[in-house]
């Protein structure tokens, strides 16, 4: 636990932990709200909002990229609902429709325009690039304190940071909203509450999550972190404030757990070489959930006897 | 443009004309096996499917490398990823059944943990053996430029396969599609038939990761079914109508892609799926678009054709814009408000018809037939000649309405 972990291991489980709980918590609601698959739907088009950012901004700068994929994210959930009211077609469909049609046309326009010259490849995309985020600085633990070494902190950190706590005061300002709106759509609209103004917000912010997240684990990844942690939360309690600290407490758990297995797992085993953290992340909050399928004390359904629902 | 339509008439060479053919039967048996799939409103279960692929593919991988084989060897990596598609599918089954959590958190928890996985696999791959582990990153987006005969068979093979057992199990499916607890109460076995269905999605999807990869497959599920939902109200004829547009786009997109380079295959085929979707949705028969705006117009103006003429009957001033710009444009009164003959005319007749109605609700008690009056719907339509001679013996003679 010396320089070296600062060095290597330390900025990667940050950014891990504050992408994972910046995910789970409008999470949560998505997944209330019967919506999870938005997060499935938003991490696809990151890739097309990415590719159109370059080709318009001409770098491989973060925020024209945040901006367009952000952007991209809005036309999805736009084009979602204005094919599933035009044509009369369930949900599911009409994302499968739209968020497979704008994943293809990103890369075909990756492909056409002249991008291989700049790190921006479909399987980066997908796959994050979560050990490559090291802080070569730092010396120690005391640079935590050193203004030189802080200064040369990556980039990611500080906006995932600042993302995390963008979502976490949206959640605390708007959690009455949040909370009524998600449950009860029509008694939010009695008391004037704008629950659709909400909803559409929530997809926002999910969006702006996902892909300040994406940058470090990857765009498919980024599913996981949605929905894993708020899923098993989900059979923990019966109560949304406990069940909001839950998820952040496995998304946590799955991000550290995650990295050292990916990073130290292999070594265990024999292997010489690391493999993907992202992909162990998702792996581990996976194996989370399949614990609280098992044991969770409330994964019945109400009404469902244990031995009917064995 | 000559490069397109050789490509079109199979006449750009071996590899061109293979995939061009490959594609054309993936694009038939993924549309028509993936019509149930839309009907039973589980589109995106597809989407779980094809990301769980991965895992199996890297597992295929290390298996069969350390048993000493190369490796790369089409039907076992097929074999493999059909293996943990099958595990995702019994997961989410197992997750929705077991557990409180909706379906669609179960599908985005299989989703993202079973590609995790795989991404891990395929990283321990990348260090085991330089060089021979080449080309499963293709399984993501599909390639066709390696596309050998043997792959050809086996889309062929498989994709008939998927359209033979899609025809046979139709009707039981239909059954499930629309009215599953009715199917149980008729002693279906729903919970297998849904598995059979999904399992149908799972061997189109195994057969068609090589040429558009797991990741843009979903697409060629769920677009051509989306699509002919348009064009028809049976399900007997999505099917074989989703079947022609994932054909044709397969078929097209394949071919354009050859004509220039840099066009990937699986991604230009979902875009021509996409489009043809687009002419669906916006152009249709019934369900499209521009049928509904069409549909609304005719509506609107029969609506405000009535009320203008009831205005008339009544002698009350037209202060509605579009009802008087209407009327004046048929000729039913001047552009001051002032009713032609004409006019005077149909207004009696629509007065008339509605005191008919009034007379028709006192001598038919029973709602079927006086529950038919919109206002819109001409009581010819409802009653015999008889009949509304009958109400009009009761209203006595007509009388005539709007004399200036």
């Amino acid at each position: 636990m010396g320089a070296e972990f600062v060095q290597f291991s330390l900025t990667p489980i940050l950014i891990g932990v504050l992408s994972a709980i910046a995910c789970a918590l409008p999470g949560n609601f998505l997944i209330l709200r019967r919506q999870a698959l938005i997060g499935d739907a938003i991490s696809h088009v990151v890739l097309p909002g990415i590719v159109v950012a370059f080709l318009v901004s001409g770098v491989v700068a973060a925020i024209p990229m945040l901006l367009g994929a952000a952007g991209a994210a809005i036309v999805a959930v736009v084009l979602i609902e204005t094919i599933k009211r035009l044509g009369k077609i369930e949900p599911g469909a009409s994302m499968g429709v739209v968020f497979t049609t704008m994943f293809a046309a990103g890369v075909v326009i990756l492909e056409k325009s002249d991008t291989s010259r700049v790190h921006l490849d479909v399987e980066h995309a997908l796959m994050g690039n979560l050990e490559t985020l090291i802080w070569l600085r730092a010396e120690g633990w005391h640079s935590l304190f050193d203004p030189a070494a802080l200064a040369s902190l990556p980039d990611e950190l500080i906006r995932i940071a600042v993302v995390c706590v963008i979502v976490v005061v949206l959640t605390l300002v708007f959690w009455r909203w949040l909370k009524i709106a998600t449950f009860d759509e029509g008694f939010a609209q009695a008391l004037g509450i704008p629950s659709a103004g909400v909803g559409f917000g929530l997809v926002v912010t999910a969006a702006v999550a996902a892909v300040a997240a994406f940058e470090a684990v990857g765009s498919i990844i980024v599913i996981a972190m949605f929905i894993c942690p708020p899923a098993a939360a989900r059979l923990m309690t019966n109560r949304l404030e406990l069940q909001i600290w839950w998820s952040a407490a496995f998304a946590t758990i799955s991000a550290v757990l995650g990295y050292v297995f990916a990073g130290y797992g292999p070594l265990w085993f024999g292997g010489q070489n690391a493999v993907s953290a992202a992909g162990m992340i998702a792996a581990v909050s996976g194996g989370i959930l399949g614990l609280a399928c098992l044991y969770g004390p409330h994964r019945s359904r109400v009404g469902v006897g244990r031995e009917e629902a064995t | 443009m000559t490069p397109f339509v050789e490509a079109l008439f199979l006449q750009a060479g071996y590899n061109a004309t293979l995939v061009a053919i490959g594609a054309a039967l993936l694009g038939f048996a993924a549309g028509s096996s993936g019509t149930f799939l839309f009907l039973r409103k589980r589109a995106l279960v597809s989407d779980a499917v094809a990301h769980a692929t991965l895992p199996g593919v890297g597992l295929a991988f290390i298996v069969m490398v350390s048993l000493g084989g190369d490796g790369r060897s089409l039907v076992g990596l097929l074999a493999g990823s059909a293996v943990t598609a099958w595990v995702g599918l019994l997961v989410i089954e197992w997750i929705t059944r077991r557990t409180r959590l909706a379906e669609d958190a179960a599908i985005g928890a299989v989703l993202g943990v079973f590609f995790g996985v795989g991404i891990v696999l395929l990283t321990v791959i990348q260090t085991m053996s330089a060089g021979r582990q080449a080309g499963l990153e293709s399984f993501l987006l599909g390639s066709t430029a390696g596309m050998l005969f043997q792959d050809g068979v086996v889309i062929a093979v498989g994709g008939s396969f998927a359209v033979f057992a899609t025809w046979l199990m139709r009707r039981p499916m239909t059954l499930v599609a629309f009215d599953s607890d009715y199917a149980a109460a008729t002693g279906y076995d729903v919970r297998r038939i849904d598995l059979l269905m999904m399992g149908l999605v799972m061997g189109v999807t195994v057969i068609g990761l090589k040429l558009v990869g797991l990741i843009l497959i979903v697409a060629m599920l769920i677009i051509p079914a989306v699509t002919a939902r348009f064009w028809t109200e049976r399900s007997s004829r999505v099917i074989w109508i989703a079947g022609g547009v994932g054909g044709m786009a397969g078929y097209l997109g394949a071919a354009l892609s050859a004509s220039a380079p840099a066009l990937p295959t699986g991604p230009i085929i979902v875009l021509v799926a996409a489009a043809i979707f687009v002419v669906s949705l916006l152009f249709a028969p019934v369900r499209g678009v521009l049928a509904a705006i069409l549909r609304h117009r005719r509506f609107q103006v029969q609506v405000h054709r009535r009320q203008g003429l009831l205005a008339l009957a009544a002698k009350h001033p037209i202060r509605e814009a579009y009802t008087l710009r209407l009327l004046v444009r048929e000729g039913l009164v001047r552009p001051d408000g002032v009713s032609t003959a004409a006019g005077r005319a149909q207004a009696a007749k629509v007065a008339r018809d509605e005191r008919r109605w009034d007379a028709a609700r006192e001598i038919h008690q029973d709602a079927g037939l006086t529950g038919r009056y919109d206002g819109l719907t001409p009581i010819e339509e409802v009653f015999t000649s008889d009949e509304i001679a009958e109400f009009d013996r009761l209203l006595g003679p007509p009388v005539a309405v709007g004399e200036a």
